[in-house]
Formats: C-alpha cells, structure tokens, sequence
C-alpha cells in the first residue's frame, strides 16, 4: 500500500468530493471505493462550506485539500494557509493551473509555489506534468510525492503519454507517484497502477458516472488487478508467437 | 384566533401547503416574520422551470414522478404557466455532454436544426442538434408565489408576523432556518441574474449543457430572462461572486452573443435547503411536522409535499417522503 510523507494509506485510490448528485451518494461511492484519502477543493467552498466539511470529514478517511481553480502561486500559497487552519492538515495537492482549456498546470507557477510551501512545513502533492525536468524541480523543491496528470481533468482520455510516463517511473523509482487527471474507465486506473505507479487519484469518472457507486467499485477493483498484475512481473510484449503448449511429438512448422 | 394549523414560513412550500390545507377546507395561519414571500427566501430567487425529466439527469426518480404532476398543481392554484417545453442544446464541442444527457433522460425528442429554427428563431443556425422535452413548462417564481398569497387573501388568510394564540398544529416549512431542529439540512448555494435582453425571444427555457458550467435561461417575458445557476456546496447567502458572474454571463453569451448587449438588472444568490440524499423530507421534530429538503426543486417538488402533508394530517399515513428520526424508530 502506498506511503505518503511516512503516512501509509490502505487503499490506492484517491477520490474526489465535487459534483455527486448527492451527498448520500458520494458517502456510498467512498465506501463501495474503498478509498483511503478524499480530496475537497476549499476555494468555492470555504465561505460557509462547513457543512459539507463536515460531511467529508464524516466519511472517516484521510482529507487532502486542494489548491483547485488557483492560477498563480500568492493564491494557491493561501488557500494552502486557509485549508491548513480550517482541515488542520499539513498536507496540501497543490494545483497552479495555467491554460483554461485544458486546465494545464502552470509548471513554472508550481515549482515556485512548491519551494514556498514546503519551506511553510506543508508537505505538498504537486499536480504536474509527466516532465522529467518539471518533477525533477519539484523534488528539489522539496516534494516527496509526484502527481503527474494522465489527461486534462475530467476529459475521461485516460494516460495520453504512456512513454513519459513510463520514463517517469523510471527516473525516480523511489518516489510515491500517483496519476493525478484524465482517468475516464477503470481499463485507465489499471495501466496506470500494471506501469508502477502507487495510486490514481480520481473524480469525474465516478461522480458523473450514471451510478457513480458500482463505478466506484469497478475502479477499485481495476486498481486492485493492476497493482497485482505489476507485482508479479508480467511477461514484455513480443512480436511472435509462442506456443503455451509443448510441441514435442508434434510436426514443426517450417 | 385559532387555527387547525399554523404553517411557519412563507416561501414556495410554506404557501403551496397552506393553499392545499385552504383548498380541502381546514382553517390555516400562515406565519413569516416578513409577512410574506420576497428576497429573504431561496424560492425568489427560483428559476421557475418545471422540468422533472432534465432534473432526472441528476436527480432521482421521485422527482420525476412527482415533478410532472406539479404542472397541473400550479395551473390550478396559481396560473400563468407556460406549457412550451424545454430545448436543451451544448455547443460543437461540448456534443458528448448531449449524449451524456439524452442517455440519462426520457421524455424528449431528438431535434435537427430546423426545428430549432422553428421553435426558438433566435436560436436559428446556432445548434444543429437538440433535445426537446416537449411537456415540460415554466412559470415566474415571484408572479407564482403572489398568486397563492393572493388566493388565501381571498380565503380570508393572511400572512402574520407572528403565531396565534392557539396554533393547532403547528407545520414548519421555513427553509434551511429550520437547522434549529433538523441537523441534517445543508445550504447548496446558488447564484443568478436577472438580464433584460430585447433583442432577443425565447419561448421557453433552453438549457446549454456543459461540463464545468451548464446555464439556464428561463424568458420571463417582455424581454426579461432569468440566468442561472450556480451550484456550491455553502450555505453563504448574500452577493454573488466575480467568478460565477463571469462564467454564467460567459455562457448566456457562446448561447446568444446577443446577450453580450443585455443590462444586468439583478444579481441574487441564496442557499437552498437539502437533505444529505438532495430528497425533500416530511417528518416530525421539536414537537412539530415539518416539510423541507427541496433543495433545487422548490417548485417542482412543493405541491407533492403539500398534497403529502395535506394527506398525512387527514388520515394519520406516512407519505412516502415521510422520515422517521432516531427517536421515533
């Protein structure tokens, strides 16, 4: 199970709080999810949000806030300030978002707003891209977990750069990486967790699914089978055949 | 004076349960420390839409089931409904989101652009495909709630500031001011304008679906449409935000840029009371029924509270919005 700054969670599934057709439902899908840590989004909540905090901190698992809507670092530094006092929680997903469209992080925005939280005490989950030289940064600023995206969020694409982000593994095979972004079926959460990756953060997908609950199972259980099918060393892709029975007293093709 | 039933809150649900008590013949004090409905209730600030198959997007069956009977409840009680239907259209890029939508729904028929034409001639080369939901209505929420006012005037019924001496039994549908005993109500917070717009007519409220932000604009007549909503898990009341102004108006504007000429004659925002499942419940608390919950179905839900409670006090059943507490079970 996935480590996060020494904190050891029981599920590989990270599940956001925003747009279920209820709060009943959302409560359902955690608990059919298995989901060890919920993130809430603080910025269009936070002026008499309390409510439904409290709904979220009812759901008994961890809460990561986050830095949504935020696109410049002096905002997304003080609504990392705002949720530390209101959640109590040094943990922060840190999102800068730059392009409107695709809600692309603003990478130079977020390595510099990294390097201030960390500096505060925040331990910080950065949402960035697959870029070895923007995790690279990161990392020295002081990051120990990376949260590259698979696609834009909420587009549903699933991994759109499988060789970025199979290098990204492997550049730093130490550091706890969760596919933050994009995740549209449970076939996407597999693939990311069969390429080694320590969990999938995921919204849309479930909470805009017709029955957002039995999606919220299927995902775990992708989650599940990937992480199995990465531990036990599956075979590499070839070209050619090979029989998985023995030929031995058999004609041999030519 | 006394009365058989005092009915706390003078809002969409307060006068629609006071109206069906009235209508079957029982003696009601309606009580609203504002002494009547306006601008500190979450239903003036309704959209008035009686759509019970584009609630069912999101919402569950019920409301579809009791949505469709509320047309002919304010046809009867209140009038000035408009019976035109709903057009629901997304732009080019936004397509999958019509898909998404007409899977999640019944009730319409898929439209080609000149039907478009047809029904909304403003809308005339904008969207070459539709959904139609052809049986839904709308109705203005303000004309609505001062013609069931005026219809218990009529009845002798005016709204006090106040509770009589003897209230009978006592009914609070006073909103999400009634967290004082029911725990469990949340606010869902809402943001609207009002624009006045002449150049353009719309027959009936067209929907533009989006994945971040999906509008409404229900015309309300001599140029006049109501632009919603926002949905924000708060209970903050009070003004709008820069932020959902802009995203709001920016959407009335990809609808129609001829909205981009549009004077703003309104911003409101409230909170809307809901239940954790977003379903309206009846029950009993403090000693008193209650009804409350609507959250974004205040017009189309309230007459099928009313009826339940109506049917509840005269024949003791638990309606099928009825919730029992802890305490009771």
């Amino acid at each position: 199970m996935p480590t996060f700054y020494d904190t050891q969670v029981a599920s590989p599934m990270m599940l956001g709080t925003a747009q279920y057709p209820s709060p009943a439902i959302l409560a359902a899908a955690f608990s059919a999810s298995g989901a060890g840590i919920a993130t809430v989004s603080l910025r269009r909540e936070a002026g008499g949000g309390q409510d439904f905090l409290r709904l979220i901190e009812g759901l008994g698992v961890a809460l990561l806030p986050n830095t949504a809507g935020c696109h410049t670092v002096k905002e997304a530094v003080t609504t990392a300030q705002m949720a530390r006092e209101l959640l109590g929680t040094a943990w922060i997903k840190l999102e800068v978002i730059s392009h409107g469209d695709l809600l692309a992080p603003d990478v130079f925005a977020l390595v510099e707003a990294a390097r201030e939280l960390c500096a505060q005490g925040f331990k910080v989950f950065p949402y960035c891209t697959e870029d070895l030289s923007v995790c690279d940064q990161l990392l020295r600023a002081g990051c120990e977990v990376l949260m590259p995206w698979g696609a834009p969020i909420g587009s549903g694409l699933g991994l759109n750069n499988l060789l970025g982000l199979k290098a990204l593994r492997a550049a730093f095979p130490e550091v706890p990486m969760v596919i933050d972004a994009g995740i549209g079926r449970p076939s996407h959460a597999a693939a990311a967790m069969e390429l080694g990756f320590d969990a999938v953060l995921l919204n849309t997908a479930v909470a805009k699914a017709g029955d957002p609950v039995t999606m919220a199972r299927a995902m775990a259980q992708a989650l599940d089978a990937g992480r199995a099918a990465y531990m036990s060393d599956p075979i590499e892709p070839r070209e050619m055949a090979t029989p998985s029975t023995p030929v031995i007293g058999k004609a041999f093709l030519q | 004076m006394s009365a058989a039933f005092t009915i706390l809150g003078a809002g969409v649900l307060g006068l629609s349960v006071a109206t069906e008590l009235a209508t079957r013949g029982h003696a009601v004090t309606l009580v609203d420390p504002a002494m009547g409905p306006g601008g500190h209730g979450c239903s003036w600030w309704a959209g008035g839409m009686l759509a019970p198959f584009c609630e069912f997007e999101s919402a569950e069956e019920p409301v579809l089931r009791h949505g469709q009977a509320s047309i002919d409840w304010w046809e009867r009680h209140a009038g000035g409904v408009s019976r035109n239907g709903t057009l629901v259209v997304a732009l080019g890029r936004d397509r999958a989101e019509l898909d998404r939508f007409a899977r999640r729904t019944e009730g319409f028929e898929v439209i080609g652009g000149n039907r478009v034409a047809e029904l909304e001639p403003d809308l005339a080369g904008r969207f070459d495909r539709a959904l139609f939901f052809a049986t839904e209505a709308h109705l203005n929420p303000r004309v609505a709630l001062a013609a069931l006012q005026s219809g218990l005037a009529a009845r002798g019924i005016s709204v006090t500031a106040g509770p009589p001496d003897d209230a009978g039994e006592v009914i609070d549908c006073r909103g999400l001011a009634a967290r004082d005993i029911l725990p469990d109500l949340r606010g869902v917070r809402g943001e609207m304008l009002v624009l006045r717009c002449p150049e353009v007519t719309l027959a009936r409220p067209v929907r533009l679906l989006h994945p971040r932000v999906p509008i409404y604009l229900v015309p309300r007549g001599e140029g006049i449409f109501m632009l919603g909503a926002t949905m924000i898990e708060s209970d903050r009341r009070g003004v709008v935000t820069a932020r959902s102004v802009l995203e709001l108006l920016s959407a009335a504007y990809a609808l129609d840029p001829a909205f981009g000429e549009a004077e703003i004659l309104e911003l409101g925002a409230d909170a809307r009371p809901a239940f954790p499942d977003n379903l309206p419940r009846i029950g009993r608390a403090a000693g008193r029924l209650y009804a409350n919950g609507l959250y974004r179905h205040g017009y189309l839900l309230a007459p099928a509270l009313a009826r339940q409670l109506a049917d509840h006090v005269e024949t003791g059943d638990k309606p099928e919005f009825w919730h029992e507490t802890d305490d009771q079970r």
